[in-house]
């Protein structure tokens, strides 16, 4: 039977779900330490999406690799107290500050240090960023096929992956050659919990944590000088009623409506 | 929120000095650590193992059970083709907590189970039966398993106790239209086939909870001929060999995630469990020895939620320009369901303890023989198990209805309404106090050992341990008239005095033990339950004082009127 190496992509997250009035500091970052710090949700569906591949095809492996402050190896134990065999933590000065693209260049370089892979697999998108780009950075960065927006892996062999993937207004099925990168959205099956045995058993699991040097990077490349992306300014957008415009479904208010996205470059 | 870490009284109940003993019998003295990874090297490793699955259940029940709860109760179990189909919730809830590893609790490792103490268990089950009271029928009856472990043979255990931890679900089949109550009435037949190397069950049971179940215990009529509970052995049915169908489900009250069911038994292939004949007055009295602690447990659950659906009202609630949990008549209900909540704990969990020190001093004596003072110990505690158990289980269950009457009486007009939580579990406490022995039966299992001292010998015995208070001054003052009531009634020599005098004698023993268990956790944990006590004292002493004034006037004669209240003539 089929045996496959998966690695999950996991993002530790402030939990942007419970924002109260503090969740921002007076220069427009977030203050992390008013907001729990959680699995990034959708990283918890891609996980499920590995598991349930492992608990079809006993002797596949499932390998956790994240990035981030010492504290972020909790987002390793949390993957193997759900099912996943280990995992890595990219922690180093270095790394700080990374925009996506920093990011997914730091991922791809220890996913290759890892060996072999057949499946990477991550959430959507982080709910700190909602930016979507490190999925199909890595994959690039790789030289790897991509699907992206999966609700559920449908068929897998020694050659190719079979997933449903969710589009505007419904839901497609398509087929890649492995390796191949996923990235799974929100709707698909929650992550299982987790496991009293793995609780106990695994507790004293080291999470082995590699530096800028271990995965053998440039550190030109990483973190903050290796981010194009600088936040001027973030500011807190409330829309008012009376700065909506209404548009009628007729052909003279859809030219209108495409005129104005075009002309604040929202579109073209 | 997670309901084991916003409860720290459950916590600290699991920090029991009894404890260290209670898990290294348990573990056989740490012998299997070595075997497997999950099994804790040590005591301060095996309480961390708990914290960590009890946060696990807590999380379980925050995410999944809890917010399933209101369907479930509003869809219940369906009927079709004489099998069971779980309303959606139900089957998720299950779902999930057999991802989350909590199949086989209780049982031996090598049989893939978890090996943890029935102290654990009761904590699980309480933090469930606070998310859905349901939920903890169908989930908590695994614990049926336990008695195939003591009872069965190597073979059964290898098969039950297996599917069991690998997530088969279980029930007790005993009540038939005609045995309730009085199960020695059991009249479903059981007849050897020789031919097949097995037996046969026929006939009807009724009332079984969770009737689909994969693996059913079941009590019948091994011997023809008898009409008593010698002639009955206990069997076991695997769902997946037929013959069992479900008629109907009840239209009951409430719990309606867990299945009522009528049982038709058609030639079903059965196996006998442990000997015959010793199936009601042996086996049968173990099983509902740990039924019993599993109703105190959803009791103990069923009366924290609806306390704290009470709190949350009456903080929001504004009458009259201010929030309604400022009236004394309102903020003085809560702090009694509060204290009912505790001294129920401080029992159920002295209870389970006990449980689980002569439990795993017996699953020890199979391997080797019990040093004199093992014996010693084995005895005590299962002495007072038995002792502690139906005041457990009557006391709870009476306080889950009433906590949950007085929530609703929180509420209000809106309580009435099926918009809030509190009507749910005004219905679900209801069957508590019938279930696995109604009160009036527990009162008769407990008055030979109120009549016998026991009760009051265990208060006097911890008392003395415990430093002078004027809390335990007044427990003093309780169990003495506690005695003076018993031997009132004994000294009148007439069973039906006994009998008629027994909830009051019953009650007044239970709250002297509540009390000073009550006593003994908060010197153990100071700060946490001192208010509770105090509250608790003044109403066990407004309890026992009434009884009181009442059984000491007692005489043959005062039945009378009670008799005479009939409105016809039984003579």
């Amino acid at each position: 039977m089929d045996k496959f190496n998966i690695i999950v992509l996991a993002k530790q997250v402030p939990d942007t779900r419970q924002v109260g009035k503090d969740a921002m500091n007076a220069d427009g970052t977030i203050n992390r330490a008013a907001l729990p710090a959680v699995f990034n949700p959708e990283d918890l569906n891609a996980l499920e999406q590995a598991l349930a591949i492992k608990d079809r095809f006993p002797g596949s492996t499932v390998t956790m690799l994240t990035m981030g402050p010492e504290r972020a190896k909790e987002i390793v134990m949390e993957g193997v107290y759900r099912g996943a065999d280990g995992g890595y933590l990219l922690t180093d000065r270095l790394f700080a500050g990374a925009d996506t693209l920093a990011t997914s260049y730091a991922l791809s370089t220890a996913i290759r240090k890892t060996g072999k892979y057949d499946i990477i697999i991550g959430g959507r998108q982080a709910i700190d960023g909602d930016t979507a780009q490190v999925g199909p950075q890595v994959a690039e960065k790789l030289g790897l096929n991509q699907i992206t927006y999966i609700e559920e892996v449908l068929d897998i062999d020694s050659k190719s992956v079979t997933v449903k993937r969710v589009i505007t207004g419904g839901v497609e099925t398509v087929k890649a050659p492995l390796p191949c990168v996923l990235t799974v959205n929100g709707s698909a099956a929650p992550c299982r919990p987790r496991n009293a045995k793995l609780l106990m058993g695994r507790k004293n699991y080291e999470v082995p944590a590699w530096t800028v040097a271990d995965v053998n990077a440039d550190p030109v490349k990483c973190g903050l000088s290796g981010s194009p992306t600088k936040v001027k300014k973030i500011e807190n957008i409330v829309f008012q009623a009376k700065e909506s415009k209404r548009y009628g479904a007729g052909d003279a208010d859809i030219a209108a409506l495409i005129e104005e996205l075009a002309v604040n470059h929202i579109i073209g | 929120m997670n309901n084991y870490k916003d409860t720290p009284e459950l916590k600290a109940r699991m920090n029991s000095p009894l404890m260290e003993r209670i898990v290294e019998l348990k573990e056989n003295f740490y012998t299997e650590a070595e075997k497997y990874d999950y099994a804790p090297a040590g005591f301060a490793d095996a309480m961390d193992n708990f914290d960590r699955v009890l946060e696990l259940t807590g999380s379980v029940c925050d995410e999944v059970i809890a917010p399933n709860a209101e369907a479930v109760d509003r869809e219940g179990s369906h009927c079709s083709g004489g099998r069971v189909q779980y309303s959606a919730g139900t089957a998720r809830n299950l779902k999930v907590m057999h991802q989350a590893g909590m199949s086989g609790f209780g049982l031996p490792r090598q049989y893939g189970g978890l090996n943890m103490p029935v102290t654990v268990f009761s904590a699980v089950c309480e933090m469930i039966s606070r998310a859905d009271a349901s939920f903890q029928n169908v989930w908590g009856l695994q614990s049926c398993a336990d008695t195939i472990n003591e009872f069965g043979s190597p073979e059964q255990r290898e098969k039950y106790l297996r599917m069991a931890s690998e997530g088969a679900t279980m029930s007790m089949d005993l009540t038939e239209p005609d045995a309730g109550s009085d199960l020695q009435s059991v009249m479903l037949k059981a007849t050897e086939d020789p031919e097949n190397g097995c037996w046969r069950l026929n006939g009807v049971k009724r009332f079984i909870t969770n009737g689909d179940s994969d693996i059913h215990l079941v009590l019948a009529r091994s011997e023809e001929g008898t009409s008593d509970g010698r002639g009955l052995s206990l069997f076991i049915y695997d769902k997946r060999d037929g013959g069992v169908n479900v008629r109907r489900i009840e239209d009951t009250m409430g719990i309606h995630g867990s299945p009522t069911c009528e049982l038709v038994f058609n030639n079903a292939k059965a196996e006998l469990c442990g000997e015959r004949r010793l199936g009601l007055i042996k086996y049968v009295m173990s099983l509902m020895n740990g039924a019993r602690l599993g109703i105190a447990t959803q009791s103990v659950g069923i009366q924290d939620a609806a306390w704290r659906e009470a709190v949350e009202y009456a903080a929001e609630r504004r009458q009259f320009g201010r929030p309604i949990d400022t009236f004394p008549a309102v903020y003085q209900m809560l702090a009694v369901m509060k204290a009912k909540i505790e001294a129920s704990r401080s029992l159920l969990y002295e209870t389970s303890r006990y449980v689980d020190i002569y439990k795993s001093l017996d699953a020890i004596a199979k391997t080797r023989t019990l040093t004199a003072e093992e014996r010693q110990e084995s005895r005590r505690y299962s002495r007072l198990a038995d002792a502690l158990t139906p005041i457990a289980k009557g006391m709870t269950s009476e306080f889950a209805n009433q906590n949950t009457y007085d929530s609703i009486q929180i509420h209000g007009g809106s309580g009435f309404m099926r918009d809030y939580a509190c009507e749910r579990l005004y219905r679900d406490a209801r069957i508590t106090s019938i279930y696995e022995g109604t009160t009036q039966l527990q009162v008769v299992a407990a008055l030979r050992y109120v009549t016998g001292g026991v009760y009051s010998r265990f208060v006097k015995d911890m008392l003395v341990t415990l430093p002078d208070s004027a809390a335990r001054q007044a427990i003093s003052d309780m169990v003495a008239r506690l005695d003076e009531m018993t031997a009132h009634v004994t000294d009148q020599k007439e069973t039906e005095v006994n009998d008629f005098c027994g909830r009051r004698l019953m009650e007044s023993a239970a709250y002297c033990v509540m009390c000073t268990l009550l006593l003994r956790d908060s010197v153990e944990t100071p700060g946490l339950f001192d208010k509770s006590l105090k509250v608790f004292l003044d109403y066990s002493r407004s309890q026992v004082d009434g009884h009181y004034s009442v059984v000491m006037t007692w005489t043959a004669q005062s039945m009378d009127y009670y008799r005479q209240s009939l409105p016809y003539s039984r003579v």
